[in-house]
């Protein structure tokens, strides 16, 4: 059980916030279909800027004498390299349908295409293969929080809350937890987030109000675009060992799918993350859950193929799409381009 | 009335916005080589200046065409689809079954070719039709359900033919490919074109791909069929209200569109030579997400479709020839695609650009 949580857990933070992502850019009237695409990037970046780390003295010196707070803030700093660089990568999107009123779907498409072949053609230059790793070390001795990191020993028993929320978590977990809830009330209970808003529903009237829709959009874009390359890096960092290999494994769209699955409501989203997330991680270990801990692998001994598993996030994720959009909420300017002129 | 010039036609300002995108995805590439060597030392600058010399120099090199054109068969959806991967991989998954799992010596091969091309063409269509219909009927976003159908048909490729006994267990260096359709006599006709280039892979399918191109041409541009699917294309609203049934026209376009990806797959590996990896469940074909830059390089026109092809073929060889000259890789082609596409979406600023400077020139003349 104790498994089964953190799994979920790993795979579901990582949608929940790049989910966000979505909601800020859709809300603020752009459809931010490059999530995948600035994921992929923001994985890169945070994966080359450990590894630069990595050869530095302080970090040298941290690694060799268990200095779990520098790995910490190394992790933290990550984090927000990663995010910086998704939303510089994620400017190409709000210029080209912003200023230039881009088709967007075409534009975030080009900026997946994009972001996979930069990625690999940099990876290769600089690692002569087709994926980036550490330099040393995996992502689980360096970042991981143990029980021995805080201070507990070896044989301590937390309790169940303790072993699950304790013992082999990451702080980037409750990092993105803390965004989230902070993010949320921005945008659902402050001046700001009204007339973010705004500008997805009916953008004219937010510009008669002398609200500047084009500076908006470009913040709602922008915040997307830090959210996304932070959870790419996430992502990369908790359930792919801190690689990047231009693939995040259709994250990004499943966001998406979660977030039109939540009605464009933070609540509803994270619940639909942590659903996704559930599924997620039965398809990527089945065979090891063992779901009332008394030593039998239920899933696995139902014999169903494999692939059926990894099949079932994306069956679910249509079945859910087919049932919810009818009656969904999206915000009405999305998708289309602010034209002053325009009543 | 005044006659327009030559360049203010509108043709050919729209070819002239393709040529620009290209000329810039080009010139990107061109900068991002400069830069790498620049700061790389291993590759210096001379180096630098041979990978710019490729790249530009694809765009010229003709006599290699040829050997893309077996390639470019599979560039054909000629609709914004992002689902071509997956309905590419459903027509593989059916041609190559059809056309391993019926016996040669029971059937002539010729039939079985026939009966596979169909089959796989027809699992394409059906593919192509679900996002189409949750599209028409649920109004789902057609990107997503697209994405989602698309990883559904790697998993589900993935799955049948890890079941199945096509796989190539006769060569052991091969493993995790499905035999070669030539194990069983089919392959597609040759038709002499082998003999008229020589050393190339060329073969009766780019005949047939250029046969699909024409008469998706005919059927987009002078039937019924093609205008309602048209007219649902630039207002689905307004075409309903004119008496055209918007949801069939949307699922029957997608179906469309899903058996023409499909056809290139099947034309592609039922050449006969081509292996297809079957593990595919990790990655999607990329030459699926390259029909997007192809159908907008021709401004979704079925016939510049094939040149667009063409070009795209010319600089998958030139990139593939700049892994093996310099310290480069193959995926700054990609990056190049990309950055066409990229100024593809705001063509029609460009286009409106051009008018501007072209009816300057004009003026000027009077």
């Amino acid at each position: 059980m104790t498994y089964l949580v953190q799994q979920t857990l790993l795979y579901a933070i990582p949608l929940m916030i790049v989910a966000l992502a979505g909601v800020f850019a859709e809300r603020s009237g752009i459809i931010n279909l490059a999530l995948e695409g600035i994921m992929i990037f923001g994985a890169f970046m945070g994966v080359l800027f450990v590894r630069m780390m990595q050869s530095t003295y302080w970090i040298e010196y941290a690694s060799s004498h268990k200095g779990y707070g520098t790995m910490q803030l190394l992790e933290i700093l990550t984090m927000l390299f990663a995010g910086l660089c998704g939303a510089i990568f994620s400017l190409l999107l709000s210029f080209a349908s912003i200023n230039l009123k881009a088709d967007q779907t075409i534009g975030g498409t080009a900026l997946n295409m994009m972001a996979p072949a930069f990625v690999l053609f940099f990876i290769r230059i600089i690692a002569n293969q087709n994926t980036l790793q550490m330099l040393s070390g995996d992502s689980a001795s360096m970042f991981m929080i143990k029980k021995t990191t805080l201070g507990f020993s070896k044989n301590d028993d937390l309790g169940f809350l303790g072993n699950t929320f304790l013992h082999k978590v990451y702080l980037a977990t409750y990092l993105c937890i803390i965004i989230y809830v902070v993010l949320s009330v921005i945008l659902y209970k402050t001046k700001f987030g009204l007339r973010l808003r705004s500008c997805g529903e009916n953008p004219q009237a937010a510009d008669s109000l002398g609200i500047n829709v084009y500076k908006m959009r470009y913040t709602g874009t922008t915040i997307s675009g830090a959210l996304a390359g932070m959870g790419g890096f996430v992502y990369s960092m908790t359930t792919a060992n801190c690689t990047s290999n231009g693939d995040v494994a259709g994250f990004g769209f499943l966001a998406l799918a979660v977030m039109i699955f939540g009605n464009w409501k933070p609540l509803n989203i994270a619940g639909a993350s942590i659903l996704f997330g559930l599924f997620k991680c039965i398809a990527a270990g089945y065979s090891s859950i063992d779901i009332n801990g008394d030593g039998i692998y239920l899933l696995a001994d139902i014999g169903v193929s494999a692939h059926l598993y990894r099949m079932l996030p994306y069956v679910i994720t249509l079945l859910v799409l087919a049932f919810t959009s009818k009656n969904s909420r999206a915000p009405k300017a999305e998708g289309i381009p602010y034209d002053k002129g325009k009543r | 009335m005044k006659k327009k010039s030559f360049i203010q036609n509108d043709a050919v300002q729209s070819i002239l916005s393709s040529l620009i995108a290209i000329f810039i995805g080009l010139a990107v590439g061109a900068v991002v080589i400069l830069i790498v060597g620049c700061v790389n030392a291993d590759i210096g600058i001379s180096g630098a200046m041979e990978g710019v010399r490729i790249v530009f120099g694809g765009l010229f090199s003709t006599g290699r065409s040829a050997s893309g054109a077996s390639v470019a068969t599979a560039y054909k959806s000629g609709l914004f689809n992002i689902g071509a991967p997956g309905q590419y991989l459903m027509g593989t998954l059916v041609s190559l079954s059809v056309a391993l799992g019926i016996p040669s010596d029971k059937l002539h091969p010729i039939l079985i070719w026939l009966i596979a091309f169909v089959a796989g063409t027809l699992a394409g269509a059906l593919w192509g039709m679900i996002p189409g219909a949750l599209k028409a009927f649920m109004n789902i976003n057609e990107v997503l359900a697209c994405i989602m159908t698309n990883w559904i048909a790697a998993n589900l490729v993935t799955w049948l033919f890890d079941i199945s006994n096509f796989k190539n267990v006769v060569e052991n260096t091969k493993s995790g490919y499905i035999y070669k359709t030539a194990y069983n006599n089919v392959a597609t006709a040759k038709l002499g074109l082998d003999k008229l280039f020589k050393g190339s892979q060329v073969n009766g399918g780019i005949v047939i791909a250029i046969l699909i191109a024409v008469l998706m041409y005919i059927i987009m541009s002078k039937t019924t069929l093609g205008y309602q699917l048209k007219a649902c294309g630039a207002n689905r609203h307004a075409a309903r209200y004119a008496g055209i049934k918007d949801g069939r026209n949307i699922v029957l376009s997608m179906g469309i569109a899903g058996a023409l990806s499909a056809a290139g797959a099947c034309l592609y590996y039922l050449a006969g030579n081509t292996e297809f990896y079957w593990s595919t469940y990790q990655s999607l074909p990329a030459i699926g997400f390259n029909g997007i830059p192809v159908a907008l390089l021709a401004s979704c026109h079925p016939v510049g479709v094939i040149f667009a092809a063409l070009f795209m073929s010319m600089l998958d060889i030139s990139g593939l020839q700049l892994t093996n000259l310099t310290a480069y890789n193959e995926y700054i082609t990609d990056v190049m695609i990309a950055v066409i596409v990229y100024i593809s979406a705001f063509s029609l600023v460009i286009r409106l650009w051009l008018k501007k400077v072209t009816g300057k020139k004009g003026g000027n003349k009077e």
